[in-house]
C-alpha cells in the first residue's frame, strides 16, 4: 500500500473563510501576535497501485491508483476548480518574513470520519479502489508566537482533545488506525465473596456507578445462581439500572420536610407528574410516559409525539459533538416511538455561563462559555439541518452556575399513523440492527451521565463522547419510513443510552432474547464482546422482524445502501442470552435485569429562604433600565443562533421564530402545518425561569408552565389540547437540600397540569449536574425545570404574531400586574434577587388563556404578546420594534393589585398570566365583551411615530425611547 | 393535454424532496421522488419523465464541498441519460444543493469545460449557514421557468451559496450571454451588500441558467413559498390591520411561478 498525501488550499485571491474565523477566535483569546491563519484540508489516501481500476460489470481499465489518477483525483474531486488548488505531498511553510507555525489536527484512531467515507465512495464511483482514507486539517499560523501560545491555540480553538490529536511542526503524522482483530477471552468479575468495601471498590474501579445496596443485590443474585458474573453481565446491569435509564431518584420513595412539616411519597413521580395525567384522563392522550415519546392525537388519521432530552455532560466536554449527538439522539426517540414517527420539528433550549466571562475565571477542566455556546449551536445546526428537520423553537438562559455544567435540551416532534402507536414484538421475530456501525465511541455514556463531573473528567471520560454522522441517520430514517409504511416490522427501538444493551434489552424485556455479538457490524476490528454490547455509537436502531418479512425489508435497506444485519432473535424464555462465536458470554433473567433494582428511599428538605425585598429608590424616568434589560443576555435577540438553524425545511412553517416587519422580532411560540393536505396546525413552545427557583422552585415550575402555555395561546393554540413535557435538571439529589426543591417543583407540576387541564405526556431528568473544581469547590447548577408544550391549531389561517400591526389599533392588557419583582430582570440589573416571586393564580390563569385563545380564533386579535422577562415594558418595546410602529401606553389603564403602586413595579414586574393584545377599533366591543369578568384594561394604542412612550400617574412619560435605540439595545449583545 | 411527469431525485442526505414533490403536484405535474440508485440501475427510467428536479439537502453530508460527491456520482454514472434528457428539450431544475450539484457537474452554466472550471459555488462570506428571506430580480427573458419582470420573495437556507467566477471577465461573459437567472436585490429591486446579498455572491448572482433556458439552478427555495402562509409576514400582509383579506390570500405565492411555468412549458411542447 502506498499512502498519497493531498493538501488542498485556497487559491490566492479567494477568501479563506475558515482561516479567518480561526484568526478571530485567536484574537478573542487575547493573542494578538498572529497576523494571519491559512487553513488547508489534508487527505491521506492509501491505495495499492497494482490493483487494476474496475468498473462494476466491466473489464479492468488500465492500471490502478497511479500518479495520473492521483492528479485526476486532486483536480476533479478534492479541489474546487475556481477557489482551490491541491498539492501532492507535504507543502512547505510559505516563504516570507513572518514566522510560520504548522499545526495539523487529526482524528484519533477509531473516531468516525464521515468525509473519508464519502471520499472512498467517490473514488469507487471513479472506478478505482482505495484502501483507506483519512482526513485532517492543517493550519499555518503566521506571526511570532511562543510554544505555549501555540499549545493554547491548538487546545482551545483548533482541536478537541477528546476526539482529536494535534501534531505541531512539520514531519510527524499519527499512525494509521489499523487495529488488531479481537480474540475471544471471557472475563469474570468475581463478586460473591466480596465484603462491602470490596463491592464499592468494584463498582468504582469498573465505572459502574452502582451504590452499595445495588451491588449487594447483584451479589445476592449471583450467590443464588452459584456462579460469578461475567464482565458483560455486570455492565448490562449497570447500564439498565443507571439513573439515566431508570430515573431511580424520581421514582424513589421520598420523605420530605417542608418547613418542618413532613410529607411522604411512595413514588415521587407517580404521585405528582404522572398522577395529574392519570386524573385528567384525556382521551386524546394515546400513549404517555411508556414509550420513547409521549403520543397525542392530531386528527382522525394521525398522531403527534414529542420528546425532549438533555445531553449535558457530553456537551461540557465536546460542545459540538455533544450537542450534535444530543439532537441526533432525540430525533431517534420519535423514530422509535410506537412503530415509528416521521420527525417534523426540533426544539433547542440551552443554559450557559455568561459569554463575556474572563478566561482566568474559568475553572480548570472547563471550556469557556463562549466556546461552549458556539460549539453547541454549531452541533445542533449541523445535525438538525442535515437531517432536514426544522428547528422551530428554543431559548437560551445565562447564569454563571452553568459554567461547568452547560445544559443542552434537545427536543423532537414526530408525526405518525394513529393506528401504529404501539409495537408488538413476538417470539421468533428476528433482531435486526440498522444504520451505523458499532465502534468504541460512547462507551459508558449512560453511566457517565449519571455521575458528577470533575476537573479530571476530560481525560477519564473522553471515550464517553459520541461522534455523530447525520447523513447515516437520514439514510436510516428514509428506509425505516418506507418499511413502516408497508408494515414490515413488529417493533422498533433506538440505540441511545446503553446502546444495544438498552435497545435490545428493553425490547426483549417480556419475551427474552438471544444475540450473537460477533454478527454486529463494526467500524473497525478489535472491539470485545462487552464493548459491542454497551457502545453508544450513534445512528443505530433495532427492529423486530418476522422471518417471512426478512427478504422484503432487506431489499428496502439494500436499495439505499443502508446497512442492516440480523444479530439474534426473540425467544420467549424470558432470558437475555449473549453469545460470541457460539460461546455464551452472558445469561441473565430479564426479570432481575429490569425489575431487580432495589427501590430507593430518599430524604428531602425544603426550608423557605428568609429573603427580603431590596429598597431601590424610585425615579422619574426608566429609559436606562429598560435599555439595560433589553441588552441583558437572557432577553436579547437570539437571531444569531436562530438564523443558523433551518427553520423552514419540510415546508411546514406557519409562525416562524422570527416575526415582524423586518423578520427579526421575537416570536412567542412556533406554529407548523404537519400535513400538506390539511390546514390543521401544531403550536410549539417552552417556558423556563431558573431565577425564580432561587426563591421558590414551586413558583418557578408554575411560572414555567404558565409561560409555555402563554406562548402557545399567543400564536393561536387551542387551550383544551395542551400537552406538557417536563425536563428536570438538578444538582446532586442524594443531598436532601437539593432534592427538596425538586419535590417542590414536582408538586407544582401536578397543580399546574390539573389547573390548566394540560396533562404531562413525557419527561426526563438529568441529575448530578455538579462540578468538583481542582480546589475542591463544588459548583451546582440552579434548579432548572424546562417545560415544553404543544397544542393544536384548528385553522392555521387564524394564527397571529406578536408584532404591532397598524397605527390607531388599540392595546389591551389582560391579567393582573402584581408587586412581583422577585427573581426579575429589573432586580438582576440592580444585583438583587428579592423575595416576591411571581405566583400563578390557578383559578384565573386558565380562564384568561381560554378567553384569549377564543378571541384569536374569532379573528378579533391583530397581535398578541405575553409579558415575561422584563415585564410589561419589555413586552411593549418588543411589539413596537418588531412591528416598526410606535406605541403610546398609559399605566393608568393597567389592571393592578393594590400593593402595586410603584412605577418601576408596574413597568417591570414579571407577574404571570398577562397578555398584551392589539385590537382593531371596530372589534373593541366584541373583544371587551369576551373579556368581561377578567382583569383587563386598555393601556394604549399603536402609533405612526416610531417611539415607545409609557406614561404614568400624571400623564408624564416615564419611558420615551425611539424604536431604533430599543432595537439596537436588544440586538447588540449577540451581534456576533 | 399530456400528463406532465416530474422526477425529484433523492440521494443520501437530500431532504427537501417531499415539499418539492408537493410543489410540483400543486402546479399540476405528476411528481415522484426517486432514489438515484434506481436511475443508475435502470438508465432508461429517466425517459419516462419530462422534468427532473435536483432538490435541496446535504447530499453525502456536503463532504469535500457542497454537492461535490453527488456531482461526481452523476458524472460517472448518469452523464449520458441526463445529457439526452436535456438534448430532448426537457427541463432541469436545481434548488440549493441541487444548484450546487448542477454547477459542480458542469451542467450549469454549461457550454463546455471552459466555464465549468471558471464558475463555482463556495462558502458564504459570513462563514456560516443562514436561513433568511431574500428578494430576487429576474435577469433574463429566455429562461422558461421565470416570469419576466416579476420580482419574487423566497427563503435561502445554506452555508455554501456564494457564486464565484474565476475573474471579472467570466462574470461579464455570464451576463452578456444571459446566464444570470436571478440576482439578489432589496424590496425596491436594488442590489446591495449583506444581508440583501446574503452570501456575498459575485454580481449578486442567486441563480444561473444554461444557454437553452431549460436548465435553472438557484440557491433560494421556491418550494418553501407555495402557500401564502409560508410568507414570513403573512399575518401582516394577508390580515391587513388584523382583519383577513381574502383577496390577497388567494394570490399565488411567489415560489409557485417557477413550478407553474415548468409544467405549462411541458404541456405546450410535449
Amino acid at each position: 500500500m502506498k499512502q498519497w498525501r493531498f493538501e488542498v488550499f485556497n487559491r490566492a485571491g479567494f477568501a479563506d473563510v475558515h482561516g479567518a474565523s480561526v484568526l478571530e477566535e485567536i484574537k478573542e483569546l487575547g493573542i494578538h501576535s498572529v497576523e494571519a491563519v491559512q487553513s488547508a484540508t489534508v487527505f491521506l489516501i492509501e491505495a495499492d497501485p497494482s490493483t487494476p481500476r474496475l468498473r462494476s460489470g466491466q473489464a479492468a481499465l488500465g492500471t490502478g491508483f497511479d500518479k495520473d489518477f492521483a492528479r485526476r483525483l486532486g483536480k476533479e474531486l478534492l479541489t474546487d476548480p475556481v477557489c482551490e488548488e491541491y498539492y501532492i505531498g507535504r507543502s512547505r511553510a510559505p516563504a516570507g518574513l513572518a514566522k510560520a507555525t504548522l499545526i495539523e489536527v487529526h482524528l484519533k484512531s477509531g473516531v468516525t470520519d464521515p468525509v473519508a467515507e464519502s471520499v472512498m465512495t467517490a473514488i469507487a464511483d471513479m472506478g478505482v479502489e482505495a484502501g483507506n482514507v483519512r482526513t485532517a486539517r492543517k493550519y499555518v499560523l503566521l506571526g511570532d508566537i511562543t510554544p505555549s501560545q501555540t499549545d493554547t491555540i491548538a487546545k482551545k480553538i483548533l482541536a478537541n482533545d477528546c476526539i482529536e490529536e494535534v501534531v505541531i511542526g512539520n514531519e510527524a503524522e499519527p499512525p494509521s488506525s489499523h487495529l488488531k482483530p479481537y480474540e475471544l477471552q471471557i472475563v469474570h468479575w468475581p463478586i460473591r465473596d466480596l465484603d462491602d468495601d470490596g463491592l464499592i471498590a468494584l463498582s468504582k474501579e469498573k465505572d459502574l456507578f452502582l451504590n452499595l445496596v445495588e451491588m449487594q443485590t447483584i451479589q445476592k443474585y449471583y450467590q443464588q445462581l452459584a456462579k460469578e458474573p461475567t464482565d458483560i453481565e455486570l455492565e448490562a446491569i449497570a447500564q439498565t439500572w443507571s439513573e439515566h435509564c431508570v430515573h431511580k431518584t424520581l421514582k424513589s420513595s421520598v420523605d420530605m420536610s417542608i418547613d418542618g412539616k413532613q410529607v411522604h411519597f411512595d413514588n415521587l413521580l407517580k404521585e405528582t407528574v404522572f398522577n395529574a395525567t392519570k386524573e385528567l384522563n384525556k382521551k386524546w392522550c394515546i400513549s404517555v410516559f411508556v414509550d420513547n415519546a409521549g403520543v397525542v392525537e392530531f386528527d382522525e388519521d394521525s398522531a403527534v409525539c414529542f420528546k425532549v432530552e438533555t445531553h449535558n455532560h457530553p456537551s461540557a466536554l465536546d460542545p459540538y459533538g455533544g450537542s450534535a449527538t444530543g439532537i441526533g439522539g432525540v430525533i431517534r426517540d420519535p423514530m422509535g416511538t410506537g412503530l415509528g414517527a416521521k420527525p417534523i420539528a426540533n426544539t433547542d433550549i440551552f443554559c450557559f455561563g455568561e459569554p463575556d466571562k474572563k478566561l482566568e475565571d474559568i475553572p480548570k477542566g472547563v471550556l469557556h462559555p463562549r466556546r461552549i455556546m458556539k460549539g453547541v449551536v454549531a452541533g445542533v445546526r449541523d445535525y438538525g439541518n442535515r437531517m432536514g428537520i426544522p428547528t422551530v423553537n428554543g431559548a437560551i438562559y445565562f447564569d454563571d452556575r452553568y459554567l461547568a455544567n452547560p445544559l443542552v435540551y434537545c427536543g423532537n416532534i414526530g408525526l405518525m399513523d394513529k393506528h401504529k402507536c404501539f409495537e408488538n414484538p413476538q417470539s421468533g421475530n428476528l433482531v435486526i440492527v440498522v444504520g451505523g456501525r458499532t465502534g468504541r465511541d460512547g462507551i459508558h455514556g449512560a453511566t457517565f451521565s449519571s455521575g458528577q463531573m470533575t476537573h479530571e473528567y476530560e481525560t477519564i471520560f473522553s471515550h464517553a463522547v459520541q461522534i455523530g454522522n447525520p447523513i447515516t441517520e437520514k439514510k436510516m430514517l428514509d428506509v425505516l419510513l418506507q418499511a413502516n409504511k408497508v408494515g414490515l416490522y413488529e417493533a422498533i427501538a433506538d440505540c441511545g443510552a446503553g446502546g444495544l444493551s438498552g435497545a435490545v434489552g428493553e425490547m426483549g424485556k417480556e419475551l427474552g432474547v438471544e444475540v450473537n455479538l460477533e454478527k454486529v457490524p463494526l467500524k473497525y476490528a478489535g472491539l470485545n464482546y462487552t464493548e459491542i454490547w454497551i457502545s453508544e455509537a450513534q445512528e443505530r436502531m433495532v427492529v423486530a422482524v418476522k422471518p417471512e418479512n426478512l427478504e422484503a425489508i432487506m431489499k428496502i435497506f439494500d436499495g439505499e445502501n443502508v446497512q442492516a444485519t440480523v444479530i439474534g432473535k426473540f425467544t420467549g424464555d424470558k432470558k437475555l442470552t449473549l453469545r460470541y462465536n457460539g460461546q455464551e458470554v452472558a445469561k441473565l433473567d430479564m426479570e432481575f435485569l429490569h425489575e431487580g433494582i432495589p427501590k430507593y428511599s430518599r430524604k428531602a428538605v425544603w426550608k423557605t429562604p428568609q429573603l427580603t425585598e431590596p429598597s431601590i429608590p424610585e425615579k422619574n424616568n426608566y429609559n436606562k433600565q429598560l435599555l439595560q434589560i433589553l441588552s441583558s443576555y437572557n432577553v436579547a435577540s437570539k437571531e444569531w443562533v436562530i438564523r443558523q438553524y433551518d427553520h423552514e425545511v419540510q415546508g411546514n412553517s406557519v409562525v416562524k421564530p422570527l416575526v415582524g416587519v423586518n423578520n427579526d422580532g421575537p416570536g412567542d411560540g412556533a406554529v407548523i402545518k404537519p400535513k400538506f393536505d390539511s390546514d390543521k396546525g401544531l403550536a410549539i413552545s417552552c417556558g423556563m425561569n431558573p431565577m425564580y427557583g432561587d426563591i421558590d422552585p414551586y413558583w418557578m415550575a408554575l411560572a414555567g408552565i404558565d409561560e409555555a402555555i402563554r406562548n402557545l395561546i399567543c400564536v393561536g393554540g387551542r387551550v383544551d389540547r395542551i400537552a406538557l413535557l417536563d425536563n428536570f435538571c438538578w444538582g446532586d439529589c442524594t443531598k436532601p437540600e437539593t432534592l427538596g426543591p425538586l419535590v417542590r417543583a414536582a408538586q407544582a407540576c401536578y397543580d399546574g397540569a390539573i389547573a390548566f387541564e394540560a396533562p404531562f405526556i413525557s419527561g426526563k431528568d438529568s441529575l448530578n449536574n455538579e462540578f468538583s473544581c481542582e480546589d475542591g469547590t463544588q459548583i451546582s447548577i440552579p434548579s432548572t425545570l424546562l417545560i415544553s408544550a404543544m397544542s393544536l391549531v384548528d385553522d392555521i389561517k387564524t394564527c397571529v404574531t406578536m408584532d404591532a400591526k397598524k397605527a390607531s389599533n388599540l392595546l389591551f392588557i389582560v391579567g393582573e400586574t402584581k408587586n412581583e419583582l422577585g427573581g426579575s430582570h429589573y432586580y438582576k440589573i440592580h444585583g438583587q434577587l428579592g423575595a416576591n416571586v411571581p405566583k400563578v393564580d390557578l383559578e384565573t390563569a386558565p380562564k384568561i388563556a381560554g378567553k384569549i385563545s377564543a378571541a384569536i380564533a374569532d379573528g378579533l386579535v391583530a397581535s398578541c404578546h405575553d409579558c415575561s422577562e422584563g415585564g410589561l415594558a419589555v413586552a411593549l418595546a418588543e411589539m413596537a420594534f418588531a412591528g416598526g410602529l410606535g406605541i403610546e401606553a398609559d399605566l393608568r389603564g393597567l389592571p393592578k393589585a393594590a400593593d402595586c403602586s410603584r412605577i418601576d413595579t408596574q413597568l417591570f414586574s414579571e407577574s404571570n398570566s398577562r397578555y398584551i393584545v392589539e385590537v382593531e377599533p371596530g372589534n373593541y366591543d366584541a373583544f371587551a365583551k369576551m373579556m368581561l369578568n377578567l382583569p383587563f384594561g386598555q393601556i394604549g394604542k399603536v402609533t405612526e411615530e416610531k417611539t415607545l412612550v409609557i406614561k404614568a400617574r400624571d400623564g408624564k412619560a416615564v419611558i420615551k425611547l425611539d424604536l431604533d435605540s430599543l432595537k439596537q439595545a436588544w440586538q447588540k449583545p449577540f451581534d456576533w | 393535454m399530456a400528463e406532465v411527469r416530474a422526477i425529484v431525485l433523492r440521494a443520501a442526505g437530500i431532504n427537501c424532496d417531499m415539499e418539492t414533490e408537493y410543489a410540483l403536484e400543486q402546479a399540476g405535474a405528476k411528481a415522484e421522488c426517486v432514489h438515484i440508485n434506481r436511475l443508475i440501475e435502470d438508465k432508461k427510467l429517466l425517459e419516462q419523465f419530462q422534468i427532473i428536479v435536483f432538490p435541496g439537502g446535504f447530499s453525502y453530508g456536503d463532504d469535500v464541498a457542497a454537492g461535490k460527491i453527488l456531482a461526481n456520482q452523476i458524472i460517472h454514472h448518469l452523464s449520458e441519460p441526463l445529457q439526452k434528457f436535456i438534448d430532448d428539450g426537457k427541463l432541469v431544475l436545481g434548488i440549493c444543493n441541487g444548484f450546487q450539484v448542477l454547477v459542480k457537474t458542469g451542467i450549469l452554466p454549461g457550454n463546455g469545460s471552459a466555464k465549468q472550471e471558471a464558475v463555482t459555488i463556495t462558502y458564504n462570506d459570513s462563514g456560516k449557514f443562514e436561513d433568511r428571506w431574500v428578494y430576487l430580480a429576474p435577469q433574463t427573458g429566455k429562461c422558461i421557468f421565470i416570469e419576466p419582470g416579476r420580482q419574487i420573495y423566497l427563503p435561502i437556507a445554506h452555508g455554501e451559496g456564494k457564486v464565484v467566477t474565476k475573474d471579472e471577465a467570466m462574470l461579464e461573459e455570464l451576463k452578456a450571454e444571459g446566464h444570470i437567472a436571478f440576482k439578489y436585490v432589496d424590496e425596491n429591486g436594488e442590489e446591495g451588500d449583506y444581508p440583501i446579498n446574503p452570501n456575498g455572491s459575485m454580481g449578486s448572482i442567486a441563480g444561473l441558467t444554461d444557454s437553452t433556458g431549460r436548465v435553472l439552478g438557484l440557491m433560494p427555495h421556491p418550494e418553501r413559498h407555495v402557500r401564502p402562509t409560508q410568507h414570513p409576514r403573512w399575518s401582516r400582509l394577508y390580515k391587513i390591520g388584523g382583519t383577513r383579506d381574502e383577496g390577497r390570500e388567494t394570490r399565488d405565492a411567489d415560489g409557485t411561478t417557477i413550478f407553474n411555468n415548468a409544467v405549462k412549458y411541458i404541456q405546450k411542447n410535449f
